[in-house]
């Protein structure tokens, strides 16, 4: 395909020199307009606001009674027993180990279905997977979570591949959350590889490379910060989801790196808090806003990396 | 670097060997069985619902309520619930989206740093977590300054805000597609600024605004985590009659069930879940069906 495109350069170009045909005349009104217009775009600003200060206000409240240490360090997680632990790391491990599952899955095939995508299909090819690909991101997360707990984990893993897995496991939702995950990453890495301009993948045929070559040594690497921004952003979802851990993977707050056993993630635990109506001020509707903090955080720190690599990318071609 | 002007062959897939040696071969052999297993997932997944909940779809599912006995529950107030949400999250993100991305596009100027700010800021928030929003209508929308309770207004001001970023993305990209000829044509005419947007630019895009509002709103049917934390009911036995009133939706519906021990419930689930899937699918179809339709070339 002769066109190549890049991605966002006509964001910057666009609107400025539409701001410069205006003409000095300015009706009644065109300036509240431009206010109102304004005010609009401010209300995502003001979303992000909100969610810091609802998260920091009980947030505050819970290390008054629990040192941020004990929190962030501690191995036992047992917020609503009579004698409540809140060490955090059991509910960190239960997403590490779930997302490093759906990670496990979810580049190597995102990445395949990309560099397929990008360099071998033909365009008639394309528009047909494409949107097959895009339905994947399309299902919703409780379906995904039936999908593991009612067919992944009894007929795959215990029946035919005989493992030893419990009804609850790491296992089932960490894989099928890959498959989840996997369109984000596939549709970020292929945006970048066709970005990469055609006189790279020319000059490499005309030395005598063949098409893998092309593929692995020349697109691959010129595309690299759109990739590496695309998986970013693949474990941000992962760490983030909520339905597919808490349907599937069970809701024991459980120290192991082993996927056979249930885990319990920080998205779940949050969840089933949620759900048991906990009072407010009480020490249970705390643990709540601190460890959506803690999630927050750490996917906030993973989107910007994330933003940051697609804007090199997209600077780069 | 120069080279002698050697007419290229225009398009890549002619630059291909046809003698491919082995190794290349097992590599494009390993792609296409990525994407294989890939499409072999998603279509077990909709075999298995299909063939788990087929059975339990009749007229006095999609009409009855939610009831203890698996031989009489239905599934009525959680679609009407899912209707309601989706209307109070529609006329939230409709004129915010657009008006948002209009300023973004026509008025903002790129380098200035509160714009930038606005930029970064709205790429962020559609990668926040979605039980995160769950978080922030529970505290603000809920309980905090705007004590609205768990109803239909917060759950569907929850999920409006959760697709907004959404929304904003797809109709800048409608709007940054109006080519620039068109604004000048209308500006040389003697049309203001916003003239030239409401009468020109606005209705030109229309239809990938509408898209994109569409493929929002299908995020937000399908979103369960949010409003778990919002406070959906999961056992409504009447239909919602307002906004104030309490809801359930379908994707809450379907994991009551799922969570449910006995067998009959996992397949009223599998049912629910074909019964989210078809509307899934139809919004979707409406989607492409205004894209092809009324896609402009310009």
């Amino acid at each position: 395909m002769p066109s190549i495109t890049t991605p966002g350069g006509s964001s910057a170009g666009a609107p400025k020199s539409g701001s410069k045909l205006v003409s000095g005349r300015s009706r009644r009104g065109e300036r509240l307009i431009q206010w109102i217009l304004a005010a609009a775009a401010l209300v995502s600003v003001a979303t992000t606001l909100a969610i810091v200060v609802s998260l920091l206000a009980e947030t505050v409240l819970f290390l008054r009674e629990v040192p941020l240490t004990d929190f962030l360090f501690g191995t036992e997680w047992a917020p609503t027993f009579a004698e409540p632990t809140f060490g955090v790391l059991p509910l960190v491990a239960g997403t590490l180990l779930t997302t490093f599952l759906a990670i496990l899955v979810a580049v190597p095939l995102g990445l395949a279905a990309a560099v397929y995508l990008s360099e071998y299909a033909t365009p008639k090819v394309r528009k047909t997977l494409k949107p097959i690909l895009e339905l994947l991101a399309g299902i919703p997360t409780v379906v995904f979570g039936y999908f593991a707990l009612t067919f992944v984990t009894p007929l795959i893993l215990q029946d035919i591949l005989g493992l030893d897995v419990q009804g609850f496991n790491a296992l089932s939702a960490g894989l099928i959350m890959g498959f989840m995950v996997l369109p984000t990453i596939a549709s970020l890495a292929e945006d970048a590889m066709s970005a990469v301009p055609h006189s790279l993948r020319e000059g490499a045929y005309g030395l005598g490379s063949n098409r893998m070559q092309v593929a692995t040594r020349v697109v691959f690497p010129a595309a690299l910060s759109g990739i590496v921004a695309g998986v970013v952003l693949g474990v941000s979802r992962a760490v983030g989801e909520t339905m597919i851990v808490l349907v599937a993977a069970g809701s024991i707050a459980n120290l192991t790196g082993d996927p056979r056993d249930p885990v319990q993630t920080m998205t779940a635990f949050i969840a089933s808090i949620a759900k048991g109506d906990a009072a407010v001020g009480s020490i249970t509707y705390q643990t709540l806003f601190a460890v959506g903090m803690l999630l927050f955080l750490s996917t906030l720190i993973m989107n910007m990396i994330s933003i940051r690599f697609v804007r090199k990318f997209r600077q780069a071609y | 670097m120069t080279t002698a002007s050697q007419p290229v062959p225009a398009t890549k897939p002619s630059l291909r060997s046809d003698g491919e040696p082995l190794g290349p071969r097992v590599f494009r052999g390993i792609l296409q069985a990525s994407i294989a297993l890939s499409i072999l997932v998603l279509a077990t997944l909709l075999i298995d619902v299909v063939l788990d909940g087929g059975s339990k779809l009749s007229m006095d599912f999609l009409s009855s309520p939610a009831s203890s006995s698996p031989a009489n529950a239905g599934i009525e107030p959680a679609i009407l619930g899912t209707l309601w949400l989706i209307g109070v999250a529609t006329v939230f993100i409709v004129p915010l989206g657009v008006a948002s991305a209009i300023y973004l596009e026509e008025y903002a100027d790129p380098d200035k740093w509160y714009n930038r700010l606005i930029e970064v800021n709205i790429q962020n928030l559609a990668a926040v977590p979605s039980i995160v929003y769950g978080i922030l209508g529970l505290a603000f929308l809920v309980r905090g300054p705007i004590e609205l309770g768990a109803t239909i207004l917060a759950g569907g001001l929850t999920l409006g805000l959760l697709v907004l970023p959404v929304v904003i993305i797809a109709a800048r990209e409608a709007i940054r597609s109006v080519p620039q000829a068109i604004r000048q044509g209308a500006l040389a005419l003697g049309a203001t600024k916003w003239q030239t947007i409401a009468r020109q630019v606005l209705p030109a895009s229309i239809p990938g605004i509408a898209t994109g509002v569409i493929l929002a709103l299908s995020r937000a049917i399908g979103e369960t985590a949010p409003l778990i934390v919002v406070g959906a009911a999961v056992f409504v036995t009447s239909n919602p009659s307002g906004l104030d009133d309490k809801f359930t939706a379908l994707p809450i519906q379907i994991f009551e069930w799922i969570s449910r021990p006995q067998e009959e419930f996992q397949l009223l689930a599998a049912a629910g879940i074909i019964v989210l899937l078809v509307i899934l699918i139809a919004m979707n179809s409406v989607a492409i069906f205004l894209r092809n339709r009324y896609q402009q070339k310009w």
